[in-house]
Order: structure tokens, then C-alpha cells, then sequence
């Protein structure tokens, strides 16, 4: 059976409606962006996922025993909370310090261990929420923007990361985006979402679809080029290095 | 020993020292001064309570404590502060408080006591509720640490770990109650937060993680209590606001040799 199964979710916020008659499912391994609009539900739709949110109706069915690795949205650290990297990945349990300098080296920081988090740079603080969604081994990754904060160099890297992340574990990854052009040639599928699903499947089929286009082409008309050029340039640039 | 009145202040002081010392880190982290102020006020109106129904001090200002920290946690919502209600709140239970405790019939009530403490005074009665209620929130908060601190960093990871971060929160408000009090007969309602807030900023500086921030927090409320208490024989001032008035001196003085650092 499929990892994650989600039947008709519906979320209600007071009396808005933020998402409805969504099913989806994720299978073993496979790499899954959700993008959409502002507001369209994507991080509703995940966090239902991860279990932080009840939908108002429809059920989502996990895999007994499922172990799901969770990337949040910017994490802000109150500057009066001190924490170093290494207290950070111990909790809100003891790991050794054996994973947790193989969770470090497997996110790209091997040396923040003793650094307080406040203190890291943007990308080097994903990396570390990414180390610590990687320690427990998870068949799932779900992330949450979590480029947000990272200019484009640094996105693509994490996103290469990733890449290197799931190969190493051979784990699913769930993802919400609004980077469109990094995001769409690294993964298997993608879910356009505006409340509902508007249109899925390769990021070929997506890109193509004119419910896609109708989110996020009008009105944008060179940024579009810019975005198709992109996609195009790092899709290449991507086959080219395997 | 404990017949010794000194003793017994000092014991008073350092007992509430501990407790605010370490609920006070969480204060800190959460944004949590106005919440402690509005529970903190409310006790006076506990006072009056318990004076009108001829109750344990203690017990009044549990209760209303208690009522005012869950109303509040019942209204603040799962993200973002509530500044404003809160001070409506805080205020409010604090002018209530004071009025009526002067309609109570038949008695001309010392204020100043319930609103900077009255350590002088305290019992060995006194003494067993404050060390049963530091016990109560050192306890608590021994067992719960990892989960309330996760819930604190972040709600989201709080969750994706199987932890509701909505009952640590009940569990640090029902913490707050207990240390107001507790510590209500030492510094008076007025300053509690100070109690909560001066020592735990003062650690911030020399701590590297939360656990040590915590133990500093301690020992800096710890010392500010005694010598405090010192300050007040010595200059024949008030017990609870020499307490304070030494937590801040240690507070401006880290903060300006820490300046003076960097």
C-alpha cells in the first residue's frame, strides 16, 4: 500500500474554506511537489499529512509504523532561548553522537555541531532542520518551503541535498513549494493546488496543463518565459550531470 | 533550627528563588511576561477572597491564580501574543483585586503585604507550602523538559513528534499558578514577574543551552534572594524589593561587563 493515503480532506478555517475534496497518495520513494498560489493550502494539505492539523472532514491513512521526517517552514529561534546544533538534534530525544554526525554529514554541515543556532548562516540552519528530520531514519521527508530565506545558488544546493538525502536513504520526500523552476525538474510528480487539485503528474504534464498556466501564467507573461527558461536550463544542466 | 526567624526567611527566599528561577527560563522564551504579570496581579484578588471566606492565604491565591491562568490560556490562541488582552486582563484583576479587598467588612487590611511581600512573618507552615510548591514545578518540570522544550522551540516539530503542544502550554500555566503561590508571601504580587523574568535574562548571557541557562537562572535567583534579605536587615528595607533590587544590579552589571566584552 501507498506510504500516506489522503480520502476527500476538507479544512475549514472559521468559515473559510481552505481546502477541499483533496485525495492523494504517496508511494515508496517517489519525490512529490505541492505548489500553488498564496493561500492555496499547500502547507494546510502537508501539515494534515504530518498529523499538526485535524482536517474538518475526509481521513488520511498513514503506514502503521510510519516514520515521517519533518522540514517546517523557517523555524524562528527566540534569541533568549540559547541552543547549540547538537542540543537542538536531541530532541525531544537523546540521539548518539555517532547518527548525529552522520545526520550532519548527510545535510552538508558536518562542523555546526558545537555552534549556537542563532549564530548559523540561512542555509546552513536548514540544513541542520533538514540533519534533524534525517535522524531517525524516516520513510517519509516532508518539507515545508523550506527554501524560504535562500537565495537561488542556495536553493538549487539544497535541493541537490536533498536529492543526495533520498538516494542515501531511500526515502519518499513530500515537498511544498512556490519555487517552481528548481522545485518541478527534480521531482516525480507534482500537485498543483488551489484549494483543491487542479491538475498533476510529471512536471512535463503540469508545466503544460492549462490549469497550471491558469494559476500561474497570466498576467506574467515574461516572468513565465523566465520560469520556462529556467526550468528548461536546469532540467538539461540536470540530465547532463547524471 | 527552624525556630530561628532568619532561617526561616532565608529558606522562604531560596525555595521561590528556585522555583521562579526555572519557570522563569520558559517565561523568557515563550514571551511569557505579560501572562505572568495577569496571573500574578490576580492573587490579590485571592487575597481578598480568602480573607472574605476565611481561608488559607495560599489557597485563595492558588484558586484565583489558577482561574485567571487557564482563562487565559483559554483565550490566547495556539501562535502569536495576546498583548493586548492581556494587559486588560492583568490591570483589571489587579484594580478588582484592590478594591475588594478594602469592602472587606470588619477589617482594616495591610495591602502592602500582598503586594510586596511579607517575608518577616513567614511561618513554618509558610515554609512547608513554598518548598511543597517549589518541589510541585521543579517535579513538573524535570519530568516534562524535553516535550516542553521541543513544544517551545516549535510547534511544528512538536507535533511531528507526537507532542501536543497545546497541553505544555496548560502545563507551564498551571506551573505559573503555583509559583505565583508560592512566591506571593516573598516578593508580593507586584514583583513576582520580576522574580520570573530578571534572573533568566541575567543567565542568558553566560548559558550555551537551555539546560545550563536554567541551573544559572537558579543560582543568580538564588543569590539575589540572600543577599537581598542581607540588604534588607542591613538597611531595614523592604524584604521582596531588596530581592528584586539586587536581581537587577546583577542583571545591569552582566550587561554592561558584557558589553564591555565584545
Amino acid at each position: 500500500m501507498s506510504l500516506i493515503e489522503a480520502h476527500q480532506i476538507g479544512v475549514r478555517y472559521g468559515g473559510q474554506r481552505v481546502l477541499h475534496g483533496v485525495d492523494m497518495a504517496l508511494e515508496k520513494g517517489e519525490i512529490v511537489t505541492i505548489v500553488g498560489p498564496n493561500g492555496s493550502g499547500k502547507s494546510t494539505l502537508l501539515r494534515v499529512l504530518v498529523g499538526a492539523l485535524k482536517p474538518t472532514s475526509g481521513q488520511v491513512t498513514r503506514q502503521a509504523g510510519l516514520r515521517i521526517g519533518y522540514v517546517p517552514q523557517k523555524l524562528h529561534i527566540d534569541p533568549t532561548l540559547p541552543i547549540t546544533v547538537d542540543r537542538f538534534l536531541n530532541l525531544p530525544h537523546k540521539v548518539g553522537s555517532a547518527a548525529m554526525a552522520t545526520a550532519l554529514t548527510h545535510a552538508g554541515v558536518p562542523d555546526v555541531g558545537a555552534r549556537q543556532m542563532v549564530d548559523l548562516s540561512g542555509g546552513q540552519f536548514q540544513r541542520v532542520l533538514l540533519a534533524r528530520a534525517i535522524l531517525g531514519r524516516p520513510d517519509v521527508l516532508m518539507l515545508d518551503e523550506a527554501t524560504q530565506g535562500l537565495d537561488q545558488p542556495g536553493s538549487a544546493q539544497f535541493y541537490r541535498q536533498i536529492d543526495a538525502v533520498r538516494q542515501e536513504l531511500d526515502c519518499a520526500v513530500l515537498m511544498v513549494s512556490h519555487e517552481l523552476h528548481v522545485v518541478m525538474s527534480a521531482s516525480d510528480r507534482v500537485i498543483c493546488l488551489n484549494g483543491h487539485i487542479c491538475c498533476e503528474g510529471t512536471p512535463e504534464v503540469v508545466s503544460a496543463a492549462p490549469a497550471y498556466r491558469e494559476l500561474f501564467g497570466t498576467g506574467t507573461g515574461g516572468a513565465l518565459a523566465l520560469y520556462r527558461h529556467e526550468h528548461d536550463h536546469d532540467h538539461h544542466h540536470h540530465t547532463a550531470a547524471e | 533550627m527552624l525556630d530561628d526567624f532568619l532561617v526561616r526567611v532565608a529558606l522562604a527566599g531560596v525555595g521561590t528563588a528556585i522555583a521562579a528561577g526555572l519557570l522563569g527560563c520558559f517565561v523568557v522564551w515563550r514571551r511569557m511576561a505579560y501572562f505572568g504579570d495577569a496571573t500574578a496581579h490576580a492573587a490579590v484578588l485571592g487575597v481578598a477572597l480568602a480573607l472574605a471566606f476565611n481561608m488559607s492565604i495560599f489557597l485563595g491565591v492558588g484558586l484565583v491564580a489558577l482561574a485567571m491562568a487557564v482563562l487565559i490560556y483559554g483565550l490566547s490562541p495556539e501562535r502569536g501574543s495576546v498583548d493586548t488582552l492581556l494587559g486588560v486582563l492583568a490591570h483589571g484583576a489587579l484594580a478588582m483585586g484592590l478594591v475588594a479587598v478594602t469592602l472587606i467588612p470588619g477589617q482594616r487590611v495591610d495591602l502592602d503585604a500582598y503586594l510586596f511581600g511579607d517575608v518577616i512573618t513567614v511561618t513554618r507552615m509558610d515554609l512547608m507550602i513554598i518548598w511543597g510548591g517549589t518541589a510541585l514545578v521543579v517535579g513538573v518540570l524535570w519530568w516534562r523538559w524535553s516535550a516542553l522544550l521541543t513544544a517551545t522551540l516549535s510547534p511544528d516539530l512538536a507535533y511531528a513528534a507526537g507532542i501536543e503542544p497545546r497541553r505544555q502550554q496548560l502545563v507551564l500555566t498551571l506551573m505559573l499558578a503555583a509559583v505565583v503561590a508560592v512566591a506571593m508571601k516573598v516578593v508580593g504580587a507586584l514583583l513576582i514577574t520580576a522574580l520570573l523574568i530578571i534572573p533568566a535574562a541575567t543567565a542568558r548571557k553566560y548559558a550555551q543551552t537551555p539546560e545550563r541557562m536554567a541551573l544559572l537562572s537558579v543560582v543568580i535567583g538564588v543569590v539575589a534572594a540572600l543577599a537581598g534579605l542581607r540588604l534588607a536587615l542591613l538597611m531595614d528595607t523592604p524584604v521582596g524589593p531588596s530581592i528584586i533590587c539586587v536581581a537587577a544590579f546583577m542583571f545591569a552589571a552582566t550587561t554592561v561587563a558584557h558589553i564591555g566584552r565584545s
